[in-house]
């Protein structure tokens, strides 16, 4: 993969807030995974989170859309609290409705694709269109042949997730949460459970989707990735942010040791092996 | 030994109304009971999975009860015992043109709730047998739990579910027997009621057996036709259990070709 930065529109400045994280704390136990994480992401703006496998960064991600409990800070998503309200200064566990309902908004892309086994692929893009936004199913099908094709897979839309590679499975995993029209799109390594030949394609898709000024927090070991298309690389080590930046600074210039170690492991592995 | 062959052709092919009573009584409680069961059980495997612990231990506490007294002693508490503790009595109940006797009302509920004891853990473990990324993706996509539930997880849950059930289903069959304890006239009680008649036990065992029989062949016919289309998607088919192994078992159908391993 080419690591010439390809000229990305840097992310205005005076765009609206879309994600604010403040002080994120996280622990399963006494094993704290996130130890005030801080993190504001403006719209428009492709953030791409770096870091070793324990750092924290897919647990990160999973808070923005209340999959996962925090212990302390806030998170807030276009403006609004996720997954808790506050009541007299302290922060209780919202209701799982109103937590059901911020989702809507936030789109997300897993390791393992998990599309829905018993449904083809138009039948998972249109499945929470049409059940949770209540959108008629002529209309949510007509849009979802339309996020098939953008996503290169227009002859797939009979087919289920079983019949398809691991590559158009994550395709079709991405036009889903396209379907409901997010205004944030999560990916949590998405790349990281395909075969190399099929990383590309789903790297496109993820390109294209970023060119069309859609709000992007992406986990990801794809450097390439990463320079071409990230506004900001953030990285992460023992669950804090150790710095962040544009891709130039981070890549070329990197302030702290704990970055300049990882990159060097990964860039001379040619990317880091699949774990887990 | 004297068999009386034309006594008992005749009971087999040419079965009294009574008799066939007997046969439709078995057959639509033996539905009636799986399908309570199966409704029920499916309420105790999400209140089980669920996190409220008070009803999680309800539910513990129902299922350690009803899966580990006998059922026919489960029968006769709830239509003999419970009655003469001065708890509760069934009275017949009328239905414009169908009346109800009070021992069909306790059968029934006796087996639903026993049934209900083994889908609540067939279908809990159904449940759990579903990814959890496919909860996770629901969850992203917005979903509350229950349309989650009812759209994502028991349709997928169901491929783990219904060869059990077909199972449950043949075991109910044959289970409606003990409901002739209270004097409910299916076929078994149907049977000793023609032998009180006619003294003619062997002819008439013979006849009823052969009645049971052929009900769990005919639904193991069904049971492999849900199965083909429900139970296993096409990919696995291949590795499903045919028919004659799933009547015979398998160790004993591979006996019988030839076959080992």
């Amino acid at each position: 993969m080419s690591l010439e930065a390809e000229t990305v529109q840097p992310a205005d400045q005076q765009a609206e807030i879309i994600v604010q994280a403040t002080d994120i704390r996280k622990s399963y136990g006494h094993n704290e995974i996130l130890k005030g994480v801080s993190l504001t992401v403006r719209r428009g703006e492709v953030v791409v989170v770096i870091g070793p496998s324990g750092s924290g960064k897919t647990t990160f991600v999973r808070c923005l859309n209340h999959m996962e409990k925090i212990q302390g800070g806030r998170i807030l998503v276009n403006g609004h609290l996720i997954g808790y309200r506050e009541i007299r200064g302290r922060l209780v566990e919202d209701r799982e409705r109103s937590i059901a309902r911020q989702r809507r908004e936030i789109g997300m892309v897993f390791q393992r694709f998990n599309l829905f086994h018993h449904m083809t692929a138009i039948g998972n893009i249109i499945e929470a269109p049409v059940r949770v936004l209540g959108i008629p199913e002529a209309e949510a099908r007509a849009f979802g042949h339309e996020l098939l094709k953008r996503v290169g897979l227009a002859d797939k839309a009979n087919s289920y997730p079983e019949q398809l590679s691991g590559g158009q499975q994550q395709r079709v995993a991405i036009a889903r949460a396209l379907a409901m029209k997010p205004r944030l799109m999560l990916f949590d390594e998405p790349t990281s459970a395909l075969d190399p030949e099929m990383i590309g394609e789903v790297l496109e898709v993820m390109k294209e989707l970023a060119r069309d000024g859609m709000t992007m927090v992406v986990v990801s070991h794809e450097m390439g990735f990463a320079r071409e298309v990230a506004d900001r690389v953030v990285m992460m080590a023992d669950g804090q942010i150790v710095e962040e930046g544009p891709p130039e600074q981070i890549f070329v210039n990197p302030a702290h040791a704990r970055t300049r170690t990882f990159l060097s492991k990964i860039l001379s592995a040619g990317r880091e092996p699949a774990h887990r | 030994m004297h068999f009386d062959w034309p006594f008992f052709w005749h009971y087999l092919f040419r079965p009294s109304s009574a008799y066939l009573h007997g046969l439709m009584l078995t057959l639509v409680m033996s539905i009636i009971a799986q399908s309570v069961g199966t409704v029920l059980g499916l309420f105790a495997a999400l209140g089980r999975l669920s996190r409220m612990k008070p009803l999680g231990l309800l539910i513990r506490g129902y299922i350690w009860i009803f899966r580990g007294t006998p059922l026919l002693v489960q029968i006769v508490f709830i239509y003999t015992a419970l009655a003469a503790g001065g708890i509760f009595q069934f009275r017949t109940i009328s239905l414009g043109v169908l009346s109800i006797p009070g021992n069909v009302q306790a059968g029934l509920l006796a087996l639903s709730l026993n049934e209900a004891a083994y889908m609540a853990e067939i279908i809990r473990a159904g449940i759990l047998s579903v990814d959890s990324g496919q909860t996770e993706a629901a969850k992203s996509l917005g979903m509350t739990y229950g349309l989650s539930m009812r759209r994502i997880i028991l349709p997928q849950a169901a491929r783990f579910v219904i060869p059990p059930l077909g199972n449950e289903f043949n075991g109910m069959l044959k289970n409606t027997t003990l409901v002739s304890v209270i004097g409910v006239p299916e076929l078994l009680l149907s049977t000793q009621e023609l032998i009180s008649s006619t003294f003619r036990v062997f002819e008439l065992y013979c006849v009823v057996a052969l009645y049971y029989l052929t009900l769990t062949t005919l639904w193991g016919f069904v049971q492999y036709q849900l199965e083909a289309k429900y139970g296993k998607r096409s990919s696995d088919a291949g590795t499903a259990p045919g028919f004659g192994e799933r009547l015979f078992g398998s160790t004993l159908f591979r006996a019988a070709l030839g076959k080992r391993g």
